[in-house]
């Protein structure tokens, strides 16, 4: 079964989710800037969240994605208290067979953390492992909680790994396991790595234990460059690489399946505590928007805005407090809209221009 | 006075596994600083060499296990990882044997050891019996295993409470227990309701719940915001290890092993075959394992003298190891802390 993206005089719809805490306002500032760049994006908006967690909601929205083939999505909060409460954010990765997550984590130039020279790229199962929520009590204060690790899906992601490094000029792929422990779980997924560099001879290939990595990452994270890694080992070393790199604020994460793709703040948190007070740091939403921008092909206008807001980020006049600046979420928006709106001017004499001599 | 002229009789016996590659030379080291400090126990070494059994099998020698016995404490150096199978790892075996439940590892950032995190001052406390540890696993059909994480109200309880008392203990305000209850309701979701039961006993110690994932984000941009960490075994691996890293990696980590029938305190890095018998290596995760050793056994000025003195030579930097970026010695760096130790 192939699927083409529906795109009307070269326009794409895109599901726009929601979510809860910061999700609404940041994703409603991505909509805006993205209006204001001509980005050639029609958003159908879905409201999905904690509170709606009916499994039509749930219906509904990946009716909407299944349509439209491509998602930009805030983080649905799981209420751990309430054990009927199935994490929503797993159902949809899982559902929609999105079985590759990437963060990317580049230290950002003017932006000062403790290293500046962060450089790798966090590519994580995401359908199956410790987050396949089977569980049970065996007997009362006894749970089992079961991992699963398949040959299928450790070699595919192995492979999109790879073929990552070689689409992007990476020289290096490092496996991130604890075989010497789950040596059956853990031990598949690292010989399924190992077998699928075989087919990489350019390639470079190692493999690190997660606490070593874990480790390694905080003291000398440049030697890192792809890393691929089962679920829960991708969710620690994506939060410590977006937290080397600025955090939550600025970290972008993709999901790609064979049929569709979701974009999403790269720690998939939701800033609960940040909500309405107009100080998140709407960078992370808005490459996360550049990334599925190029996703669908329109890269002239994902290099457009990723610049305006690289540009905007390297001034250290308008930060949010995550940054330890003191401006508003608005006041970010504002600049990256100003840095934007000549650079579209510009461009559309330019195409009047081609147009004219054509 | 002479601090060694204690009568021997008085002294508490304490288990010594020197180790391999570097562990001799450590080990050397910390009972040279302890008779200098005068530290009123005497040593027992043993040998922890696997013996071939009448069956063929390696086994780990009995008297590892009688002197344990006898001792209940104990300070172990690294040891190689066993080639070839065939024989019970070591530190399982003495897990079991002594239901060492609780991994503690203070991670505090050392003056004159500069990293790039400031003010680093965390203790991870980590289940060490069980959740993804439990060894359980099977292969379903070919292609599919599932590995089985075993959370239990036991263990998790037992682990819980001892977080407590450390914090009480050790004058800490704050215990926070790190889950993935979200994604692992049940298995995590119990251990997160023990903390929490444990936690409304002990009211005079303040209790925080984060997630896993937001606790790695936050440990990287504000680790001075964190205080006594408690999690199941795999966190606690990972976690423990990304806070080494933090004030300079395991060279300078040390750690304790707390069961219900005595206590393994141990340097947790490896046994760096690169520089062993050449007398480099650096003795401060061993030495600052049997400083929170000194502690468990209520030797609490010994222990603060010996850690003073560790300190203010490293602080000082004229006595440094290479690989504290140093050209000293194992031994003259001893021998300075020696030298503080007495004067102190
Ligand atoms: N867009 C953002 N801009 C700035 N900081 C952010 C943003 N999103 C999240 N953060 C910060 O990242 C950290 C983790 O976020 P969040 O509060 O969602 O995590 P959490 O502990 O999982 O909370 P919750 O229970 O609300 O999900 C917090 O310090 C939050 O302030
Ligand atoms: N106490 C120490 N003092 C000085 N250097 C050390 C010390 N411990 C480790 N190192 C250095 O750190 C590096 C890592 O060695 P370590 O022995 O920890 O791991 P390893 O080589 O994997 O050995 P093993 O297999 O025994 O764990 C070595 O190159 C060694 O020089
Ligand atoms: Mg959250
Ligand atoms: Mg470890």
């Amino acid at each position: 079964e192939t699927r083409t993206l529906a795109k009307y005089g070269g326009r794409n719809t895109v599901t726009l989710m929601t979510g809860d805490g910061v999700g609404p306002e940041l994703l409603s500032h991505v909509q805006e800037i993205f209006r204001f760049a001509g980005a050639p994006i029609d958003f159908e908006v879905v409201e999905i969240n904690a509170s709606t967690n009916t499994p039509e909601d749930m219906e509904n929205a990946l009716l909407s994605v299944r349509r439209n083939g491509v998602a930009l999505k805030g983080n649905i909060e799981t209420k751990f208290d309430d054990p009927s409460f199935k994490s929503m954010n797993v159902a949809l990765r899982t559902q929609l067979g999105l079985f590759a997550s990437i963060v990317k984590c580049k230290s950002i130039p003017g932006v000062n953390t403790r290293h500046n020279d962060v450089d790798c790229i966090l590519i994580r199962e995401n359908t199956e492992g410790e987050y396949r929520q089977l569980e049970h009590e065996s007997v009362s204060g006894v749970v089992e909680s079961l991992k699963i690790i398949t040959a299928k899906k450790s070699e595919k992601i192995a492979r999109f790994a790879f073929d990552y490094a070689v689409e992007h000029n990476r020289k290096k792929v490092t496996a991130i396991h604890k075989a010497n422990i789950m040596k059956l779980g853990d031990g598949l997924f690292l010989e399924s790595c190992r077998k699928i560099s075989k087919e990489y001879p350019d390639i470079e290939f190692n493999d690190l234990i997660i606490d070593n990595a874990s480790m390694q990452m905080v003291s000398r994270p440049s030697q890192f460059d792809v890393l691929c890694m089962p679920n829960l080992y991708g969710n620690i070393l994506s939060n410590i690489g977006a937290g080397l790199v600025g955090g939550s604020g600025v970290a972008a994460g993709s999901n790609i399946g064979d049929d569709f793709a979701l974009f999403e703040s790269g720690t998939r948190n939701s800033g609960r505590t940040l909500k309405g007070k107009n100080i998140a740091n709407p960078t992370g939403y808005l490459l996360a928007g550049c990334d599925m921008l190029q996703y669908l092909g329109h890269n002239k206008h994902a290099e457009m805005i990723r610049d305006s807001v690289m540009t905007v980020l390297s001034n250290k006049e308008i930060r949010t407090p995550d940054l330890g600046g003191s401006a508003t979420t608005l006041d970010v928006v504002k600049a990256i809209i100003d840095d934007v709106k000549p650079k579209t001017l510009a461009w559309k004499s330019i195409s009047e221009h081609d147009a004219y001599y054509q | 006075d002479n601090p060694s002229r204690h009568y021997s009789s008085q002294n508490r016996l304490v288990t010594m596994i020197p180790g391999d590659g570097i562990g001799p030379e450590i080990s050397v080291a910390v009972k040279q600083i302890f008779s200098a400090a005068g530290v009123p126990i005497d040593w027992e070494d043993v040998d922890v060499t696997p013996v071939k059994g009448p069956d063929g099998m390696f086994r780990l020698p009995p008297k590892i296990f009688e002197s344990m016995e006898r001792t209940k404490v104990g300070l172990k150096g690294p040891l190689a990882t066993p080639i070839g199978k065939g024989h019970q790892s070591l530190n399982l075996a003495l897990r079991k044997a002594f239901s060492l439940y609780a991994n503690v590892r203070p991670c505090k950032s050392i003056e004159g050891y500069e990293t790039p995190y400031k003010n680093v001052d965390i203790v991870t406390i980590r289940e060490n019996t069980e959740g993804e540890y439990s060894g359980i696993e099977h292969v379903i059909v070919d292609g599919v295993v599932q590995s089985i994480k075993l959370i239990t109200e036991n263990a998790s309880m037992r682990v819980a409470e001892y977080a407590f008392k450390y914090a009480r203990d050790n004058q800490r305000n704050t215990v926070t227990a790190v889950h993935k209850a979200n994604i692992m309701r049940m298995s995590d979701g119990l251990f997160l309701k023990c903390c929490r039961d444990v936690a409304a006993k002990n009211k005079d110690i303040k209790f925080s719940e984060m997630y896993l994932d937001t606790v790695c984000l936050n440990l990287v941009q504000d680790p001075g915001s964190f205080d006594v960490l408690v999690m199941p075994n795999l966190y606690g691996d990972i976690l423990s290890d990304l806070c080494a890293g933090l004030i300079g990696g395991l060279g300078v980590t040390p750690s304790g092993n707390i069961g219900e029938e005595g206590a393994l305190f141990e340097s947790v890095h490896g046994t760096a075959p690169d520089i062993a018998g050449q007398n480099k290596a650096n003795p401060t995760a061993l030495l600052l394992s049997a400083v929170m050793m000194l502690r468990y056994m209520e030797l609490t000025s010994f222990a603060d003298r010996i850690e003073t003195a560790a300190f203010s030579v490293i602080r000082e930097g004229q006595h440094l190891t290479g690989d504290l970026g140093g050209q000293s010695t194992c031994s003259a760096f001893t021998d300075e802390i020696c030298r503080k130790v007495q004067a102190s």
